[in-house]
């Protein structure tokens, strides 16, 4: 693209995890080890990001950036082109900072098994992460989209084993789920992408997203495509009614591999939907706007009522993303600035929020043995920092002003008002059922009489022979379940007060969407362009 | 294909006329029929002992010279073989050297060698372990070493894989109907021997063997039936007559054109497995020595793929009409009847036997594209579908319980985690069958579907769409196979992997790395196959 660096940014990130899963899985030796190696790649990773990051051009933040461009399968206009706009690059480097804080989580997810090659699971299971990472970084940077629909299944292939191998005990039934819906959504998405190649203007590198914008397109066909994409993307995101295979699949698998699936992943949906059915298809895209919107604020409802009646920890955390996502859609489809850019940093932020419920939430079911709601109760007592940390995890999922969600959640409505006043409205009482859910399930866990036969242990220690008989000490947080919260936290903080930091990347890739669309549908809405850069 | 005149009848040339061939031009077809010949002298003079040895050498020697032999033929393509008709003083040819007879041959002749080193496999013992020296004995017995002892060995198998790879390539080539049948033919009879020389489960094999036979015998005898309606249309079986008199013909002769067309496909959808003639596949597939399987799964499919590209594209083009909605009901029902039923299936063998019928299917499609875009698509698809599905039959042959294969799907429960290497290679080529990106079965049926968008219309458009639909289909039963083999928990009498000679490591390496590699960097040979797309006529 832009030759603003010859150093390809993109695929370097992309290669780092991958040759780190490599090593990981075949170079012999213990599987602490293996672990090691894989938080050490992805860190690296992490910091190749930060350093590409400031070599993007904010000014020129409309472009794709950071980027390449080779043939790949001219046969089929097909290119390797790679780049990121404000979205993608804040999207990515989200993705980049949650592997190793998974990878961290997870470190205890897999026991080693006995005999000589024992250690191979474990060694499978972080390699498969690292792939992972590869495909994400892919996904969000393809500027090709046949590349991006490659990136986008065989995403699918790691993320089917991370569940079908390492998962709880449904995991056959949540890996195959999840396949399935993926696929069936991708694969009708396969047709649409064959179509609008076609439209286009073909040759070599017809698949470019660039010379596949703007054109002129039958109404009709234009609105078929736009169906092919958007079903693919509200399975993935997933919205109600398709998502239903979420809530199985994030319980069923690890939480690393559910925080993975949930913060990052489904945001390819959310994505995809900026990215290609807004700016591709924006004439369908405002044509469709009711219906997706009405499903949007269903999705905020449904999934906050379902969630309120979760009696299972990570079920509950899923549902309550069922929730958020319902949000993220609609600011995309409010076709404003504000909401729009409020609906990409509410994507950063939920990723690092459910990050957060799903990782400090494993902490409790490994103490407990148990992801029943009903199963805790007064650990506030036992496991004090432990319960501090789910608390601001909860407050982040509810919004709390001061927190980074909060900013969001407000720019998304704001800016949703103004095009979409009575989803709005409706979609706001989704915000009280969030404080619903979150503190019902704190109440539920943390607070209320000391559990019998537990007790924490610095009281454990004080208590002499007598007295600890029939109690067992539970460990507080331990130094690499700290690790694993403080990058967490230190991001609803940072974000919460600072989200200029990422809205001043973020807005002029959603005003260069947004002048797709205006172009094509000149009078959509005059409230689209006036709110500029206003974050609280 | 020259004519000794009687003297009694002075209608007919009054002289011996000599066909011209361009012998470079099917050099390599002259090569794989030599050698199959030197194969059966072979059989009749080396020693017992060495004969194995001799035999395997000689048949892939051959098989790469004829391989080599098609550079040669591709600077010498046209029609050949011909010989001037008398009354009309016309040229008639019976050999078309062109793109994608050559394409064929070449992928045939290396799909042979993976079939035929995977063949090749003795597991220590004296022939190849796949075949029985005598039909009545259990493996293993008193019997079976006593036949062996007495000369019985089976290394025959070797010249008749020759046979029927020579029938395979002459299959595409053909420019007339009588040629192809005789191709047909050639290739089908050591099909039929080959299926029912099974070690084990030797009732099965024989089933499998009879049941092939008789049917194609009756495709066979459709095929050659249409022949003479056809010969009968247009007072020709060459293909250049044949489009020439539908373009010119009255319509009052429908009569003789569509059922004539229509029983030719009959034979030629047969050998693909298409439904409705698909009923032989799961069971021959099933019965046949597994090698023998991969084998005729590869090549038999990309003959007979060959065979119908020229009869629809050279032969009955101009009567395109009258036989293209049948062919597009039976693409449909190919991809719905051959992934609905696989999903049900508890026999390996079989579920990729209904996964042959459902890519048949895929393939159809391409061919219904009617366009140079779609032939190269076919002939891509033809490759990479028959480098996997060489491996998967390989793998499935090394998988055993009690020294026989263990093909029932609970008995791969937990393979993954016992043989992660083995498994990890079926679990790949799975994902190739489903058609999932960076595989080269993604860009194969991207390939097929997007012809068929691109220049089949509406039509083309419904079958990519049903296409799609049924891949979603199909990897629920790919995915099942993998969720058996790496979700679930080993049973006590688990099965084992038994190492492989080099030869079948090899196969399954080459099949593997070619799915891989046809699913990266895909470009070289679409490239090849788009510049092999034109027919000559």
């Amino acid at each position: 693209m832009t030759a603003m660096s010859t150093v390809p940014w993109l695929t370097i990130l992309g290669l780092i995890p991958l040759v780190g899963a490599l090593v990981v899985a075949f170079v012999p030796g213990s599987a602490e080890n293996a672990k090691r190696m894989a938080i050490g790649f992805s860190v690296v990773t992490l910091v190749v990001g930060i350093i590409a990051a400031t070599q993007f051009d904010r000014a020129s933040g409309k472009q794709f950036q950071l980027g390449e461009q080779h043939s790949w399968i001219p046969q089929f206009g097909v290119s390797y082109s790679l780049g990121v706009d404000g979205i993608a690059l804040v999207l990515i480097l989200m993705a980049l900072v949650l592997t190793p804080i998974c990878l961290l989580a997870a470190w205890h997810d897999v026991p080693e098994e006995a005999g000589p090659r024992g250690g191979q699971r474990v060694k499978t299971y972080f390699a498969l992460i690292l792939v992972l990472e590869t495909f994400m970084v892919g996904v969000f940077a393809a500027t090709d989209v046949f590349l991006f629909y490659v990136f986008f299944e065989a995403m699918l292939i790691p993320v089917y084993f991370l569940i079908g191998r390492f998962g709880g005990p449904r995991r056959q039934y949540a890996a195959m789920k999840f396949l399935l819906f993926s696929l069936a959504g991708g694969l009708i998405m396969l047709v649409a992408v064959i179509a609008l190649y076609l439209q286009g203007p073909g040759g070599t590198d017809g698949f470019l997203i660039e010379r596949l914008t703007g054109l002129s397109l039958d109404p009709t066909t234009e609105r078929l495509l736009f169906v092919g994409f958007f079903f693919a993307f509200a399975v993935k995101a997933p919205m109600v009614p398709f998502h239903t295979w979420l809530p199985d699949a994030a319980t069923e698998s690890s939480p690393a591999t559910a925080t993975l699936l949930v913060g990052v992943l489904d945001k390819v949906g959310t994505f995809g939907m900026i990215r290609f059915c807004l700016q591709l298809f924006p004439e369908a895209s405002t044509w469709a706007t009711p219906v997706v919107v009405a499903l949007a604020v269903l999705s905020v409802i449904y999934g906050a009522l379902l969630a309120i009646g979760q009696t299972d920890m990570m079920r509950l955390v899923s549902y309550t993303s069922v929730s958020h996502f319902g949000f993220i859609v609609l600011g995309i489809f409010a076709f404003t600035t504000v909401g729009q850019g409020g609906s990409t940093l509410y994507m950063v932020n939920h990723g690092f929020s459910t990050a957060a419920l799903f990782l400090f939430a494993a902490m409790l079911v490994r103490r407990r043995g148990s992801k029943r709601i009903p199963d805790f109760g007064g650990w506030q007592r036992i496991t004090p920092a432990l319960a501090g940390i789910f608390l601001v995890a909860g407050l982040s999922g509810l919004a709390l002003p001061g927190l980074s969600s909060f900013v969001s959640e407000f720019l998304v409505l704001v800016g949703s008002f103004s095009t979409q006043p009575v989803a709005t409205v409706i979609a706001t009482s989704g915000i009280i059922l969030a404080a619903l859910y979150i503190l019902l399930m704190y109440k539920k866990v943390m607070t209320g009489p000391k559990p019998e036969g537990l007790v924490g242990e610095r009281e454990h220690d004080r208590l002499d022979e007598r007295g600890r008989r029939g109690l067992t000490a539970v460990r507080d947080l331990t130094t690499r379940e700290k690790l694993v919260a403080a990058p967490l936290i230190a991001a609803f903080v940072v974000l919460g007060f600072l989200p200029n930091l990422a809205l001043n990347v973020i807005n002029p890739a959603v005003d260069k969407t947004l002048s797709h669309v205006q172009q094509a549908v000149p009078n959509l809405n005059p409230a689209g362009t006036v709110a500029e850069g206003s974050s609280k | 294909m020259t004519a000794v005149a009687p003297l009694a009848l002075p209608t007919l040339p009054a002289a011996f006329q000599q066909s011209n061939v361009d012998y470079l031009a099917i050099l390599p077809l002259l090569i794989v029929f030599g050698t199959a010949l030197i194969g059966v002298l072979v059989e009749a003079f080396a020693s017992r002992e060495r004969r194995h040895a001799i035999q395997v050498t000689l048949a892939v020697a051959g098989l790469l010279a004829a391989a080599a032999a098609i550079i040669l033929a591709a600077k010498h393509q046209g029609l050949t073989m011909g010989l001037t008709d008398g009354s009309t003083n016309r040229q008639l040819f019976a050999l078309a050297i062109d793109g994608p007879a050559l394409f064929m041959q070449a992928t045939i002749l290396l799909l042979g060698v993976l079939g035929v080193l995977t063949m090749a496999e003795r597991f220590g013992g004296v022939g190849p372990d796949a075949f029985t020296p005598s039909g009545a004995s259990t493996p293993g017995s008193a019997t079976e070493t006593a036949a062996a002892r007495a000369g019985a060995l089976t290394s025959e198998v070797f010249p008749l894989t020759m046979f029927a790879i020579f029938g395979m390539m002459l299959f595409p080539t053909t420019n007339d109907l009588i040629g192809m049948f005789v191709a047909l033919e050639v290739l089908s009879l050591p099909l039929y021997i080959l299926s029912g020389l099974a070690r084990r489960r030797r009732l099965l094999s024989q089933e499998a063997s009879l049941k092939y036979f008789l049917l194609g015998a009756f495709s066979s005898a459709f095929f050659l039936f249409g022949t003479a309606l056809l010969y009968g249309y247009a007072g020709s079986v060459y293909f250049g007559d044949l489009s020439k008199a539908i373009a010119a013909g009255p319509l009052a002769m429908n009569g003789l054109l569509v059922p004539g067309a229509f029983l030719v496909f009959v034979g030629l959808l047969f050998k693909v497995g298409a439904v409705p003639f698909h009923a032989w596949t799961p069971d021959v597939y099933q019965g046949a020595p597994t090698p023998v399987t991969g084998f005729m799964a590869a090549c038999t499919k990309a003959a007979a793929f060959g065979a119908i590209l020229r009869l629809g594209y050279v032969g009955l083009d101009t009567g395109r009409w009258e036989w293209t909605n049948a062919l597009v009901l039976v693409a449909l029902l190919t991809m719905v009847v051959g992934s609905v039923l696989s999903v049900t299936q508890t026999d390996m063998k079989r579920l990729l036997a209904y996964s042959s019928i459902a890519h048949a299917g895929f393939i159809l499609v391409g061919v219904l594209a009617f366009d140079r875009k779609g032939v190269g698509a076919v002939l891509f698809y033809i490759v990479a579908y028959g480098f996997s599905t060489i491996a998967a039959f390989a793998i499935v042959s090394l998988v055993r319980q009690n020294g026989a294969e263990a093909t029932h799907l609970s008995q791969w429960a937990g393979l993954g985690k016992r043989y992660p290497v083995v498994a990890g290679a079926f679990a790949f080529l799975m994902l190739a069958f489903a058609g999932i990106p960076l595989t080269s079965g993604f860009v194969s049926k991207f390939g097929v579907f997007s012809a068929a968008i691109g220049t089949g219309g509406a039509t083309g458009t419904v079958l990519a769409i049903v296409g799609v639909l049924c891949s979603a289909i199909t990897v629920f039963v790919y995915a099942r196979v993998i969720v058996l083999m790496f979700f679930s928990d080993a049973p006590d009498d688990a099965v084992e992997v038994v190492i492989p000679s080099v030869s079948t490591t090899f196969s399954i390496a080459i099949g593997t790395l070619a799915t891989l590699a046809l699913g990266v960097l895909p470009s070289a040979l679409l490239d090849l196959a788009d510049r092999a797309s034109q027919f000559v006529r």
